[in-house]
């Protein structure tokens, strides 16, 4: 089986710098770094491996996790595991390390990386939709320089992209996350309805950002993940919340509108009606967890473990 | 088209000529013969391949031999002591933590993993570790208790 995905012409370069990773993108090969999703994909037979590889995992600048008064700004080759281990991202940027810590197993999360997960944009990905409440950029880099892109505007359908072939993402850039002091405060998360604890995709996941101010939702972003060709913000829903006290009346309504916005399939994981269904249930509790965490509850990472089952 | 590499398995170095979407479980099987990490599922599900490649665990059926040139990789082989076996190994012998054997390879390596990155894991800890290795024989209770034992978190 394995005999199927090896071309006898396949090459492969070790880029020791970044131009000349982005030199290789441009004489046509494709970047692999953890290679979770790239030499799987390959084996299901969903695309051949490329035949023109370039190594990216060894890059130094692609590696770093950087915070400061600009935020945060991840290197394309920064691992799950990297991630969830890092204070300031579990403080700050929440429902990004609650994505983080439930992709696939513990080799998955040492060895995939976050540019890797954005740039194989399933619409099941995990860190999707916390990217999209957080307000991500994603810095890509191509022949003629760098440009930034948020990353609603990257997705474009089920594993394809609006970056260039020759656009290699260096880094995600997410804008800083006001740390009180009260009464304004901030709070993120991202629940998935899973069959499993490891080892899993999303059936359906959702994320939500909140800023509240004097018990009152300043700003709102909802974002709904396996329930459409992309990972979406559900601009409905966040409307729903903004300007009044988040009672349970006010989480329902918004739970309902973004189940509305769904465009569900049917496959092996779930039907269409029964992922409608949990939309609501999943929007509902990341929009509570997102909120708890906001007004200085403690919900510990991954709020997946703890919202569902015991 | 085929390339050099140094494949640095268990702190010896085995120059090879490899394919460049050869597996790294392909090359150290068959190239390097060391056959301690096991095909299972080829998909990454199954843990059975599972090695040491920079101190990471890392499914050696879905990473690309040439991206392992020059890394230190570590695999079931390279636990023990010449002929005497690891503090993990002696502990899946005396807890019934190997029946067929298929999974123990990467069991072991997801395991030593773990016990270098914690010292005193609790068995939910363990059990996460874990649970990118798939065991069909032991129903998990004696390796889970081997990991605990050494970890000093068991009964």
């Amino acid at each position: 089986m394995t005999g199927a995905v090896l071309g006898p012409t396949a090459t492969y370069v070790q880029a020791a710098t970044l131009d000349e990773a982005v030199a290789a993108l441009a004489a046509g090969a494709r970047p692999i770094a953890g290679g979770t999703d790239l030499v799987v994909g390959a084996r299901h037979g969903k695309a051949p491996l490329p035949a023109a590889l370039v190594g990216i995992h060894r890059l130094p600048e692609l590696g770093h996790l950087d915070t400061g008064p600009d935020g945060l700004r991840i290197g394309a080759t920064v691992t799950h595991a990297t991630l969830v281990a890092h204070p300031a991202v579990l403080a700050g940027w929440t429902g990004l390390a609650d994505a983080c810590a439930i992709i696939g197993s513990v080799a998955t999360r040492a060895r995939g990386t976050i540019g890797g997960n954005v740039m194989n944009a399933s619409p099941a990905m995990d860190t999707g939709a916390p990217l999209l409440c957080l307000g991500a950029v994603a810095v890509l880099r191509g022949p003629g320089g760098e440009r930034r892109l948020p990353v609603e505007e990257l997705w474009t359908g089920p594993g394809t992209v609006s970056a260039a072939p020759d656009e290699l993402l260096v880094a995600l850039e997410l804008p800083p996350v006001p740390q009180g002091p009260a009464p304004t405060s901030a709070g993120s998360a991202y629940v998935r309805l899973q069959y499993r604890r490891q080892m899993e995709i999303a059936v359906v996941g959702a994320a939500a950002a909140v800023r509240v101010s004097d018990g009152v939702v300043t700003s709102a972003r909802i974002a709904i993940t396996a329930l459409a060709p992309t990972v979406r913000r559900v601009p409905a829903a966040e409307a729903a919340l903004v300007g009044g006290r988040p009672d349970e009346g006010v989480l329902a309504e918004a739970a309902r509108l973004a189940a509305d916005a769904a465009l569900p399939i049917s496959d092996v994981r779930a039907s269409a009606a029964y992922r409608r269904a949990m939309a609501e249930v999943v929007v509902h509790r990341a929009v509570r967890t997102a909120l708890t965490r906001a007004l200085g509850g403690v919900v510990p990472v991954p709020a997946s473990a703890t919202t569902f089952g015991s | 088209m085929a390339q050099p590499i140094t494949l640095v398995v268990n702190g010896e170095e085995y120059p090879l000529v490899v394919d460049a979407h050869r597996s790294l479980l392909r090359a150290l099987r068959e190239d390097v013969g060391l056959t301690g990490p096991k095909e299972g599922c080829d998909d990454s599900e199954c843990g059975a391949c599972l090695v040491l490649v920079d101190g990471l665990p890392t499914n050696a059926c879905s990473y690309l031999a040439v991206q392992a040139d020059g890394s230190p990789i570590t695999t079931v082989e390279g636990l023990g002591d010449g002929d005497r076996l690891s503090e993990l190994q002696e502990a899946f012998l005396r807890r019934g933590g190997v029946q067929c054997g298929f999974c123990t390879p990467g069991m072991l390596v997801s395991a030593t993993a773990l016990l270098r990155a914690q010292q005193h894991p609790d068995v939910a800890t363990i059990r996460t570790a874990l649970a990118g290795n798939l065991c069909r024989c032991t129903g998990y209770e004696g390796i889970v208790a081997a990991v605990a034992e050494v970890a000093g978190t068991g009964t």
